[in-house]
């Protein structure tokens, strides 16, 4: 599954979808029409990482020097792109 | 991680009203036979809201957590305020749509609604065919809301198409996915008629067959398989045709929060129809008042209101007792279990409906379209009617 997502890659918010922090719910949210999804704490960490510059791999380089003690982050945040690419919350500018 | 499906929460820990629909006007240039609007809906036409009691209403929704906002009607474009509600919603930060028949959209209306920050459009359409098109909103709209689709597009929104599915378009669904498909639509929702409003004055000429649902199901999965991702297909499925009730609103007081046109706040489109209840209105009561202690929204939330067979079902949990307002309508008790459940006693009138609806006598009745002069009828008190409706079926 993971395969699928390169460092290299680089990713946006995908088009008419919003992403913006909810005071209210204390969380990240993505808005689409019809819906919206709301992104438990590490899912926003990466998200608002997502800015249609950085690589994937700047934003794995950038959260493991945020979070050192986390173990094993690099396949969860791959794991997120993943399935944000599936759910079509992303899309690739290159 | 909450998925929201079709707006709607599949799990949420606190209550708050993340949906907001602001029904800012009853009046409509369309007439449409399904619509959903209360049958009195003419005496709401000349009181409604203003301009700064509308912006007020989202700012208070908004701080109690309201982020996806639904501007709907009626026909929301015969206000000319809609380009103030929507630069305020955006300033906000809300997720706004525009929810209209394309009556009323011209292109230096959509410039101000893209300047001011609405983020989608969602545009009615009704069939492929002219003519059904027009019979079923007793209008001539079916050319203009292929401009106005094609407008929507231009100026790089979303296309949103709702289509209501009923008897006389659901053989055309394979069609009308075409034509979606044609205009560039990113998502289609075919929505079965629910019947609420006109809709269930209009029930037997509206409802399909069993067969006719099956196959206008299989047709949608067929083009599913062949457009694949390009374009979202929601088939939003007829309760009546279903075992068990869908979870209404996802529950009462759950997510969704609707204020109409004359300022009363309900927690869902047709509260109204329920008897001896009070709904809070913005002009008197605050929104977070209504939200969290109003008598109207607390009375159904949870499950504490349920009566057998609801309370020691062990699937309560799942839809919470189907919808109140159809339980009302149909078998008079608001709290009893959504007829549409098999282990309702109830089951019956929908077995019976679904078979009125398939008696040539019943079905060749005049459709009641939704117009000002019907709605009077209801206003004013056509005694002979009402009783009979709520005899129904």
């Amino acid at each position: 599954m993971e395969n699928n997502i390169q460092h290299a890659d680089i990713y946006a918010i995908a088009l008419h979808h919003r992403f913006q922090w909810e005071e209210a719910q204390q969380s990240y949210v993505i808005l689409f029409p019809e819906g919206m999804v709301k992104l438990h704490g590490g899912a926003g960490e990466i998200l608002k990482r997502v800015d249609g510059k950085a690589s994937v791999g700047d934003i794995v380089a950038d959260l493991k020097t945020t979070f050192p003690d986390a173990e094993d982050i690099e396949s969860d945040i791959l794991g997120m792109f993943d399935l944000a690419v599936g759910k079509a919350w992303l899309r690739k500018l290159n | 991680m909450a998925q929201l499906n079709n707006g709607v929460a599949a799990s949420v820990t606190q209550k708050q009203p993340l949906w907001l629909l602001a029904e800012v006007t009853y009046r409509c240039p369309l007439h449409c036979a399904f619509c959903y609007n209360p049958t009195d809906y003419d005496k709401h036409t000349k009181n409604e809201l203003t301009t700064e009691q509308w912006i007020s209403a989202l700012r208070d929704a908004r701080k109690m957590g309201a982020i996806q906002l639904g501007i709907s009607g009626g026909e929301p474009l015969l206000r000319d305020d809609i380009e103030e509600i929507v630069a305020e919603a955006h300033k906000l930060g809300y997720y706004s749509n525009l929810i209209t028949s394309g009556v009323g959209l011209t292109e230096k209306r959509i410039q101000a609604f893209k300047e001011g920050g609405l983020d989608h459009i969602q545009l009615s359409m009704h069939d492929v065919t002219e003519d059904i098109s027009n019979f079923i909103t007793n209008t001539r709209t079916f050319e203009l809301k292929k401009k106005v689709a094609a407008m929507i597009k231009s100026h790089g929104y979303p296309m949103v198409l709702n289509v209501v599915i009923h008897r006389y378009n659901i053989d055309q669904v394979g069609k009308i996915l075409e034509m979606a498909e044609a205009l560039g639509a990113d998502y289609v929702e075919l929505a079965n008629t629910q019947y609420y409003g006109w809709s269930l004055v209009n029930r037997d000429q509206l409802m399909p067959t069993r067969e006719q649902l099956d196959r206008a199901e299989a047709a949608t999965n067929a083009f599913r398989e062949r457009v694949g991702n390009k374009m979202k297909v929601f088939f939003v499925v007829p309760d009546y045709f279903a075992d068990r009730p869908k979870k209404c609103m996802n529950g009462w007081g759950e997510v969704f929060m609707i204020v109409t046109a004359n300022g009363d706040v309900l927690p869902c489109h047709s509260a109204r129809v329920l008897p001896g209840m009070t709904f809070p209105n913005v002009r008197e009561n605050g929104l977070e008042w209504a939200w969290k202690e109003s008598p109207a929204f607390t009375k159904y939330r949870g499950m504490e209101w349920m009566k057998e067979p609801c309370r020691s079902c062990d699937e309560k949990e799942n839809d919470l007792g189907g919808c109140r307002c159809q339980s009302y309508l149909l078998s008079g008790d608001a709290e009893m279990a959504d007829p549409v459940c098999t282990k309702s006693p109830n089951r019956h009138l929908i077995d019976e409906a679904l078979v009125n609806s398939q008696n040539p006598l019943v079905r060749e009745q005049p459709i009641i379209f939704r117009t000002d002069k019907n709605s009077k009828k209801y206003v004013e008190g056509d005694k002979e009617r009402i009783a009979q409706f709520h005899a129904l079926p």
